[in-house]
């Protein structure tokens, strides 16, 4: 098998910061996180599993490399979890750094595994059991820490400051001014129907998403608003580095920036992993079972809006068009069923994926691993080929992927492989084939 | 010796499995109120519907995709555990203990079970050895446990078909079910007690909160 190729990238937030590790320290915190912070589970999932294998065919990191060992999900679990366990964590700092690879860069905790472990081992949990290790030893890739060091500061992903934030949303108001006659996007209106929200790229490099947005709520007649304070980014990169910490206080400035507004739900941007922190794995750390105010994704949000007829299509998307089913919102709830009515209601010709809805490959790039930066792009692409070809057995020419972070980590499949396909969000295909109201036109 | 073995011994490992038994579970129930997620998010409802879909052959996804592995694995547990339970000779011995017994298996076909016990288990020693992504996780003590369960079958089998001395085959047929009994609770063995609590957690995660299914 030889060394692998990953060992040799460069990252100054695993390789300089062992460098400060001491193995008192390793312990210490090893010691801590697995007496005070997991029970149950951890316990259970590690005297139950048989080490039968059957992991294995769930991995698309795994089935990407011919189904190498040290890539399947117990593979993993093996190179961390039972050796910190064996050595009662008497590890060195290079062990860390390996851990830290692993668990950050070659698994997306989408919780594929579990579906295939005969037991129903959270597989994913084990590993972000792994990241926090790495996290509270500072050992984290410096990309992913830079965001959550962003969340800590700005309470948004992307250094956003306040100002470029309030003055964005101004400009995409005006540029929707000149499709939609009054269009408006509503700041900090108290009582609004709805709060929308989005992730801090979107802001900072994807600023048409925000005019789509405008432009649907305007021709929908929704009773809308955004915060122009902290509160309006939902995403949250802390639940994927280990921080549990800035991870509650994030999702809690995004739920208290609802509660100031008094609206009655949030609807979420097109992303995945922000849906999970703010609907599933968020609420749990701040001792909520189900969020506090109820919250949608967009992918439901349209789903509706097309249902009730609020939004009427008339020129349907045209050309072979396929879907990505994200994990955190198709295998993580349940969404698939409504994907594919909006699929079906805006494009002419759509083609399913196979494997599809809680079987579908994760895109490679979710659970923070394409925030573990540049440095790491070659490993995941390179790890998950069999998207590539789920993707290229469609026939499809567009690939329509609800979720940011499938939509970067795909279109750098598809540029790897060769694909020669494109990537849209729903939103771009549903503003070019929805009905603009005579009275509405300018 | 013999009347030691084949009578106080034999008890003992059953108090210790069912002690032991009884141990773990309730340790791991108190243990579940530390982990704050696992009772809030069981489900009743989905909890039986994912352990319904993994206890039918091929109602799981993955099941489908490894056919093999699906026989020999339900093979190898079916007649595991109801093999010693169904046996004509244990119902003697428990009828001459308590007067109760109930029904038992032919005797061609408690033989035939017995086999499957170990050629499955001859086939799992085979794809421990082979397959690369099994071999890499297997670690000295898959090789005991298996062996612990293979044993009692083997011995057994020898001993009635008097096949090497009776007497001794029997010694070891017990002291290898004794082992067997008594290493349940305490090694990986557990599955046997805890795949049901971890089935239903997932399950009841992926249907109460995640609206999907996990199979």
């Amino acid at each position: 098998m030889g060394e692998p190729a990953e060992n040799a990238v460069v990252d100054p937030g695993l390789d300089e910061q062992i460098k400060k590790l001491t193995s008192e320290k390793i312990e210490g915190v090893i010691t801590k996180v697995l007496t005070e912070e997991t029970a149950a589970r951890l316990d259970v999932y590690m005297r139950t599993c048989v080490h039968c294998g059957l992991c294995a065919e769930a991995c698309h990191y795994c089935l990407s490399h011919d189904k190498d060992p040290r890539f399947s999900p117990v593979g993993k679990v093996k190179q961390t979890l039972w050796e910190i366990l064996r050595r009662k964590g008497k590890v060195e700092p290079e062990f860390i750094r390996e851990c830290a690879r692993i668990a950050f860069t070659e698994c997306n905790v989408c919780r594929r595994c579990s579906m295939y472990c005969p037991f129903g081992i959270d597989i994913a949990y084990l590993l972000l059991v792994v990241r926090r290790i790495c996290s509270l030893l500072g050992v984290v890739p410096q990309y992913l820490q830079d965001t959550v060091n962003s969340h800590a500061v700005t309470s948004n992903q992307m250094w956003v400051k306040q100002d470029e934030w309030i003055d964005t949303l101004q400009w995409q108001e005006e540029d929707t001014q000149d499709e939609i006659k009054d269009a408006r996007i509503p700041l900090d209106k108290e009582g609004a129907e709805i709060m929308y929200s989005v992730i801090g790229p979107e802001p900072k490099f994807l600023a048409q998403l925000l005019g789509n947005i405008a432009f649907i709520m305007n021709v929908a007649g929704i009773d809308w608003t955004m915060p122009s304070f902290d509160g309006w980014d939902n995403s949250n990169m802390a639940m994927y580095s280990g921080d549990c910490e800035s991870r509650a206080r994030i999702e809690r400035t995004h739920d208290e920036a609802a509660f100031k507004l008094k609206v009655k739900k949030i609807v979420m941007g097109e992303c995945g992993h922000a849906f999970r922190g703010a609907v599933y794995d968020g609420p749990k750390g701040l001792g909520w079972k189900e969020p506090p105010v109820p919250l949608i994704h967009a992918i439901q949000f349209y789903y509706e809006l097309i249902r009730d007829g609020k939004v009427k299509i008339v020129k349907k998307f045209e050309g072979p068009v396929t879907v990505q089913d994200p994990c955190n919102v198709v295998r993580g709830r349940g969404l698939g069923k409504m994907l594919r009515y909006i699929m079906r209601a805006v494009c002419e010709d759509f083609r399913d994926v196979s494997p599809r809805f809680e079987h579908n490959y994760c895109c490679g790039a979710g659970g923070g691993v394409i925030n573990c930066g540049p440095s790491w792009k070659s490993a995941r692409v390179k790890g998950n080929s069999v998207k590539a070809e789920q993707l290229k057995a469609t026939g499809a020419k567009v690939i329509i992927t609800p979720c940011h972070n499938c939509h970067s980590g795909i279109e750098d499949i598809i540029n790897y492989y060769k694909l020669g396909m494109h990537v849209k969000f729903f939103s771009e295909i549903l503003v070019n084939a929805m009905e603009i109201p005579e009275e509405l036109k300018v | 010796m013999y009347q030691f073995i084949a009578g106080p011994l034999v008890w003992i490992a059953f108090a210790v499995l069912i002690v032991g038994s009884m141990y773990r579970i309730i340790s791991m129930l108190f243990q579940a109120k530390k982990d704050k997620v696992v009772y809030p998010y069981m489900s009743l409802r989905f909890s039986l519907r994912s352990l319904i879909h993994w206890f039918v052959p091929f109602a799981g996804v993955n099941m489908r995709r490894q056919p093999e592995m699906t026989v020999v694995t339900f093979a190898f547990h079916i007649c595991l555990i109801c093999t010693p339970i169904f046996l004509l000779p244990h119902n003697i011995l428990i009828y001459r203990a308590w007067g109760i017994s109930w029904w038992t298996l032919p005797k061609g076909v408690a033989d035939v079970m017995t086999l499957i016990v170990v050629i499955t288990s001859l086939i799992f020693l085979l794809r421990r050895v082979t397959s690369p992504v099994v071999k890499y996780v297997t670690s000295p003590s898959d090789y005991v446990l298996l062996a612990i369960a293979a044993a009692p079958f083997v011995t057994g089998f020898l001993a009635y078909h008097h096949v090497l001395p009776y007497k001794t085959m029997s010694v070891l047929h017990i002291l290898s079910g004794v082992v067997m009994l008594a290493a349940i609770p305490f090694t990986r063995l557990s599955h046997m007690l805890f795949f049901v609590f971890t089935r239903s957690y997932m399950g009841s995660e992926f249907g109460a909160v995640r609206s999907s299914k996990d199979w």
